[in-house]
């Protein structure tokens, strides 16, 4: 296994204050979570732990056995602490990259650039949020429950899943005071048109003020409509395949709706937080 | 290695014709944006190299637009551009504010739009202009004008003929006359030679038999391409007297170092900023650092001072 060079951050001119930084962290662990996601713990320096609810990290991944990954790899961010001075990650393996996360061992270093982009916003009226998502989009959601739990607002967090044992993180939504509802494809409750009825119950008691979700293109369609239906705003953490995470290469645009035009918008800069009612499934 | 705490420092700065950077390191377009000033203080670059801009406003290329290889990647951005109107009332406003020479880098379908272009862009405030006669992913199959001698010579005539600002011409790996092309560009006025743009590429997932970019072909970029970016580098240094400025692959001071030393006046960072945002502040520490080791009075003294191969037989 070949670990990439460890590269130095520089120092930030004088005046200047860096949004965000190419750091050097240490793995404190990386263990497997559900059989099928890793969750990967980091001891980091302060100056990449400014994070909001949403943003993310470009990881610089090792190399893997025989692959060899050149471009880092985004990751929304599952957990991070300050105090603690930790970062965290939930990841499934799809891919060179996540490939090459999940052989990082307890000691090893990892060159990390963040956190970038736009988190998620809570106007104060917001204060009954729904949190819908699916599989692995979940982590991007924790952080986001987490605030809402400190901010006071009400939560209410619909896990989907293939199986009810691989929903992710139903235990942190609930420490987080969520009313946590788990849906799966086993009985048919994670549907569209089975979670239609779910989040339609729920507004009519009152409980949803916006929506947050992330990833998913049906549950995004699904969440739009329902919006538009109730007068609900909501965001959306997107995804799109990334160079360089800054916004310099261009190559993460997505299609928005803007009034009447459908215009470019870069994930990594612009987003990855978006407007439900704008993005374009 | 010397003692740094008593070696007088380098003198980083380099000629480009007519426009003295402080050192020579800087950006290669279309990889650099005001983004960049996020993670460094972007004025200790030798220039500022804009992403090409065209006339008018265009979306780019459909998604996916890069992939990632071995030592490299691939991309077909598109040249997605607000046009010239956004450049002119809000880019060159921005760029304004730094004091490393701005250069800004352009392109065309056609001729008559190059050359229009190219006076249209001939602003204070713009230090050169960087032609970008051979970004593959504009015209169909890649070509593009730097492909010959002919149509580079015919496009460079037309837009000496629009500036009196410096005027660079971004060359192509793609050519199987690469030296002819240069020479054809001189010729024709250019003041400086940037060698060389990313080389046509491609790449299938073999999973769903679907080429891996949207655009299906796009430009090869990263260490990857570096021996073939700095084998044209002294080629193209032997045979003219304009400048020439590396490019290709590099990401380490002794990458910057081997295009100097086959010739290049100064260096264009690219790919390497993707994985490392940071690289070209290191570059620019480093190099000033290994010079003033070195005993350099000057940067410009390593430039083309490759020697023979001492060889022998076998």
């Amino acid at each position: 296994m070949t670990i990439h060079p460890t590269i130095l951050s520089v120092p930030a001119p004088e005046g200047l204050q860096p949004r965000c930084a190419e750091a050097r962290t240490r793995v404190v662990s990386n263990t497997p979570v559900n059989g099928e996601y890793h969750l990967l713990t980091l001891d980091a320096p302060a100056e990449v732990l400014a994070c909001q609810p949403g943003q993310f990290f470009q990881l610089l991944c090792p190399e893997p056995e025989g692959e060899h990954p050149y471009l880092r790899r985004p990751m929304s961010i599952y957990g991070y602490d300050a105090e603690a001075g930790q970062l965290q990650f939930l990841y499934k393996v799809t891919g060179a990259g996540t490939r090459g996360l999940a052989t990082l061992k307890s000691g090893d270093g990892l060159n990390v650039l963040g956190p970038l982009g736009q988190g998620f916003t809570m106007p104060a009226e917001r204060k009954n949020l729904l949190l819908l998502a699916r599989g692995v989009g979940l982590a991007t959601l924790a952080p986001l429950a987490r605030m809402a739990q400190q901010q006071g607002r009400r939560l209410t967090a619909i896990c989907s899943a293939r199986r009810p044992e691989l929903a992710m993180s139903v235990d942190l939504f609930l420490s987080y005071g969520a009313e946590v509802i788990v849906v799966h494809d086993g009985d048919g409750s994670a549907t569209p048109e089975a979670l239609r009825s779910v989040i339609e119950a729920q507004i009519a008691q009152g409980r949803v003020d916006a929506f947050y979700t992330c990833g998913s293109a049906r549950l995004l369609r699904l969440l739009q409509e329902l919006g538009a239906k109730h007068n609900i705003p909501g965001e959306v953490a997107m995804e799109q395949q990334m160079a360089c995470g800054l916004g310099m290469c261009q190559a993460c645009v997505r299609s928005f709706r803007e009034g009447d035009q459908v215009v470019h918008r870069r994930v990594c800069r612009e987003g990855p937080v978006f407007p439900i009612s704008e993005a374009i499934a | 290695m010397k003692d740094l705490q008593n070696t007088p420092p380098c003198d980083m700065g380099v000629q480009i014709g007519g426009l003295r950077l402080a050192n020579p390191i800087m950006p290669a377009s279309g990889t650099f944006s005001e983004d960049l000033s996020d993670v460094f203080d972007l004025d200790i670059l030798g220039a500022h190299v804009l992403k090409t801009i065209m006339r008018d406003a265009r979306a780019g290329n459909p998604t996916p637009r890069v992939c990632d290889l071995q030592g490299g990647m691939l991309n077909a951005i598109g040249i997605p551009s607000k046009g010239i109107g956004y450049f002119r009332d809000t880019m060159l406003p921005y760029w304004a504010g730094y004091s490393a020479p701005l250069i800004v880098s352009i392109s065309a379908h056609t001729m008559d739009e190059f050359a229009q272009l190219c006076e249209e862009v001939t602003l204070p405030g713009v230090a050169a202009i960087e032609a970008n006669i051979s970004c593959p992913n504009i015209e169909a199959d890649g070509r593009a004008f730097a492909m010959r001698p002919d149509t580079t010579e015919q496009v460079m005539t037309r837009l000496r003929a629009a500036t009196d600002l410096p005027l660079w011409a971004k060359l192509t790996p793609n050519t199987g006359e690469p030296v002819e092309v240069a020479l054809a560009a001189e010729a024709a006025g250019a003041d400086a030679l940037v060698v060389a743009n990313t080389a046509l590429g491609m790449s299938i997932d073999v999973r769903t038999r679907q080429p891996r970019l949207g655009n299906i072909m796009g430009g090869m970029s990263g260490p990857a391409i570096k021996p073939i970016a700095l084998r044209m580098t002294y080629q193209i240094a032997r045979a003219c007297s304009v400048p020439v400025i590396g490019c290709g692959g590099i990401a380490t001071r002794d990458d910057a170092l081997e295009f100097m030393i086959a010739g290049a006046r100064a260096v264009q960072v690219g790919t390497a900023t993707f994985q490392s945002p940071t690289v070209m502040a290191r570059l620019v520490a480093e190099l000033s650092d290994w010079a003033a080791a070195e005993g350099l009075t000057s940067i410009e003294q390593i430039i083309g001072t490759v020697t023979a191969p001492t060889g022998g037989h076998s």
